[in-house]
């Protein structure tokens, strides 16, 4: 390496290589940083938890240690009847997403009420809190912000679930880690196009509606029907159940896999599920010879099926 | 391979870790082409297996990718960086025993990451799904010593001069250590939201505009002066392409989010760059093209010409698509449609897979001084690969201009799912055709190492005929 020009070399790339670094990394970098949370943000990380992806509190994705997104009707205090709240509670133990501990995730405005006004620095994992987002105006603009509602009005998680019917839970942080375990990504995008897609799959996303969140799966390969607004197109229970445990039920022409291995070995009722039977059932119903279609059992609720819809229905 | 990994480096023959690695990266393209048609069989025929989790499509999908990108491409680039850096210095590989371990570590880590990725252990981000602690064995484990024998070789040369391939090789696995540790940093440090997003596409834009297209120009940088006779058409020209990667490619990932919320500048001059790739592509093309300039009879007859001028000359198509499908003129139409898994695959299965797959047909008769055992069956490889290929290529392509069609004229998205139906049987059967290819590829390669005709000492294997 004695000669000159390789030298000169050596510094011309370095200076060349470096400055694309600069442009494609730091400047977007500081830029996307400055970015403050929207409502839809916080409302995303909180139901999410802080990984949904691999990492040291679930390593093998199997959906533990993650937030219930729940929807109170009283007060879990007071006992005494409110207006309808969406909360998330964290139980002692489960982590919080990146966005409560971080400095710079929510952004000027939602940081700085999120600490005066939600007293975020106030809770703790290892206690457990409730969270639930606020807005209040600010110079003429309603800024979100997250209250931690265990040091604010008192609701503690175990309180908070007893108040919480079963129907009015859900499985939303485990759910999305199902959706990238099983890959339900590599086909249909998070992600409306900002050209092409307000009419049919809804108006595509703000700068600031990720903060918080990892990963975000927006997926790049669309082979089937953008989700992220999907729970406003089609809220019913009833039809996810039917689709996720197999498609061609309510679709004859869909190429999406079944999903029925999320049901786990029994139902809702604690009967056990039999698969070869209702396959069988089902052959004979695709070569027709029944009328019917093989009842699909109703997912149990710890199974993995039912954090996936509840998951995709909270996809608003 | 095991008994050299703790023999002494002087006692482990020239050139064992580069056949180690070209036998490896073929058996890694079966794998990855294997995967590839049981998944594209899966979006023909949905209930061609289902109630098994690990045979689902999700979990099956980011292995076939990973397999070929790190398994069958990489392993081949590491294949050719064995053989071709010493070759160029007039020297030997500075460690071969690292080379052998560099190799028998990267089979593991792959394979043990595979299996971590196929169980569902992911990170959930495109093409950077492994778990960061596989990736940290990627990055040292793998990258690092082959850079590190890559760059010793190239200092320790005896040649006064450095040669283009040796400025990609070197360049490039250092390159890619960058891309590797920058690119999974939202898995290091838990970094969320657009950041996270756009890192996603930064690594994945870069391991293909820094690793995978400039290491596989270098290697017909090699192959084509070496088995031709002809000198490079031009030096300078070299130059011209080696610095447009590093100051152009390196630029545009932002153009994969076109149509995500990033900010706006970041778009338009990712946009700008990305038309800019067309520098070093014309360079290369035209250079490679011109150095054929009176011997393009071996495009014909000779199999390792036939596989590369194939190569560089899906270059053209590809990086046309690539320059200017990113702008947003013509983005909105096919952003997210069959149409990038076309072009994805002209990129991999295309462009570098001809080029790599020469490298491993010299590489190997070079290093095993053994004549490829038969000729019929490389013209059935070739064509297998070009044939399936270009199915391949055209039917994702009609589909994917159906499905940008669906999406402007808002068709409800199950007619396009059955428009496409006939071109994803298609696509299956290209894939199959790549896959039933390369299985007699491996034969055949094995066969040359077996029964292959002896070449003499200071004879290159193109110099003699072929006997079957």
């Amino acid at each position: 390496m004695a000669f000159r020009e390789y030298k000169i070399g050596a510094r011309m790339f370095g200076l060349a290589f470096g400055t694309s670094m600069f442009i494609t990394l730091y400047m977007p970098a500081v830029d996307i940083a400055n970015v403050s949370v929207t409502a839809t943000g916080l409302h995303r990380q909180l139901s999410f938890g802080r990984m949904g992806g691999f990492g040291y509190e679930d390593p093998l994705l199997t959906g533990v240690n993650k937030p219930v997104s729940v929807i109170l009707k009283t007060d879990p205090k007071s006992g005494s009847p409110m207006e309808a709240t969406r909360a998330y509670v964290y139980e002692a133990g489960v982590p919080f997403p990146n966005g409560l501990r971080h400095p710079r995730i929510l952004g000027k405005g939602p940081g700085e009420l999120s600490a005066s006004k939600g007293k975020i620095a106030e809770s703790s994992e290892t206690t457990g809190a409730v969270f639930v987002v606020r807005e209040v105006e600010m110079n003429g603009e309603m800024v979100p912000y997250i209250e931690n509602a265990t040091a604010v009005r008192g609701w503690n998680p175990s309180d908070t679930m007893q108040k919480v019917s079963e129907a009015d839970r859900f499985q939303i942080g485990k759910g999305k880690i199902m959706f990238v375990r099983e890959g339900c990504w590599w086909c249909h995008t998070l992600l409306p196009e900002e050209t092409q897609d307000w009419q049919y799959f809804g108006a595509p996303p703000m700068l600031g509606d990720f903060n918080g969140e990892n990963p975000t799966a927006f997926g790049s390969d669309r082979k089937a029907p953008d989700l992220t607004h999907v729970g406003s197109r089609n809220s019913s229970r009833e039809w996810m159940t039917l689709h996720f445990f197999n498609p061609r039920m309510v679709q004859p022409h869909s190429i999406m896999p079944r999903y029925d291995y999320l049901w786990g070995d029994v139902d809702a009722n604690g009967n056990k599920i039999n698969y070869s039977a209702w396959y069988a059932s089902y052959d004979e119903y695709s070569a027709g010879k029944r009328v019917y279609p093989p009842e699909v059992p109703e997912p149990a609720k710890d199974s993995e099926a039912r954090s996936l819809i509840d998951f995709v229905l909270n996809l608003k | 391979m095991f008994k050299y990994l703790f023999a002494k480096n002087e006692d482990i023959p020239a050139g064992s870790a580069a056949v180690y690695f070209g036998y490896s990266s073929i058996m890694w393209f079966i794998v990855g082409t294997g995967l590839g048609s049981f998944n594209a069989a899966k979006l023909a025929f949905p209930d061609f297996v289902y109630g098994i989790e690990l045979l689902s499509f999700g979990h099956m999908r980011q292995v076939h990718v990973l397999a070929v990108i790190l398994g069958w491409i990489s392993m081949a680039f590491a294949m050719a960086m064995m053989y071709i850096t010493p070759a160029l210095g007039n020297t030997k590989l500075w460690s071969e025993r690292m080379g052998v371990w560099n190799c028998f570590l990267w089979n593991v880590g792959l394979a043990l990451g595979l299996f971590l990725l196929w169980m569902g252990v992911t990170s959930g981000r495109e093409y950077s799904d492994l778990p960061w602690f596989i990736d940290l064995v990627v990055i040292f484990g793998v990258l690092f010593p082959l850079a590190l024998n890559v760059w010793m070789t190239i200092k320790t040369r005896r040649t006064q001069g450095i040669y283009t391939t040796n400025w990609f090789f070197g360049a490039a696995t250092f390159m890619v250590m960058i891309v590797f540790l920058v690119g999974n940093s939202p898995e290091f440090f838990s970094l969320t939201g657009l950041t996270e997003a756009y890192l996603t596409w930064w690594f994945a834009h870069n391991v293909l505009g820094l690793w995978i297209t400039p290491v596989a120009a270098a290697i017909s940088y090699y192959i084509v002066p070496k088995v031709t006779g002809n000198p490079l058409y031009s030096h300078r020209i070299g130059h011209l392409h080696f610095w447009s990667v590093v100051v152009f490619y390196s630029t545009p990932a932002a153009h994969h989010l076109m149509s995500a919320p990033l900010p706006e500048w970041l778009k338009s001059f990712a946009s700008v760059e990305g038309v800019l790739i067309l520098v070093p592509a014309i360079a290369f093309v035209s250079n490679l093209l011109l150095t054929m300039t009176g011997k393009w009879k071996m495009f014909v007859e000779n199999v390792e010409i036939k596989f590369t001028i194939s190569g560089v000359l899906m270059a053209i198509p590809l990086n046309m698509q690539g320059g200017f499908q990113q702008t947003r003129a013509i983005n909105w139409y096919i952003h997210g449609t069959g149409w990038i898994v076309a072009h994805a695959h002209l990129a991999l299965l295309g462009f570098s897979t001809f080029l790599e797959a020469a490298a491993v047909y010299y590489g190997l008769q070079t290093l095993l001084r053994r004549k490829l055992y038969s000729l019929a069956l490389a013209n059935f490889h070739f064509w297998m690969l070009l044939i399936g290929f270009t199915t391949y290529w055209t039917s994702m392509t009609i589909a994917g201009l159906i499905q940008g069609a669906g999406k402007i004229y808002e068709v409800p998205y199950i007619d396009v799912v059955i428009a496409e139906h006939p071109y994803m049987i298609a696509r299956w059967v290209g894939g199959t055709m790549v896959f039933l290819g390369n299985c007699v590829w491996l034969y055949n390669m094995w066969m040359t190492a077996r029964a292959g005709t002896v070449i003499p000492a200071g004879r290159l294997p193109h110099e003699l005929a072929y006997e079957r």
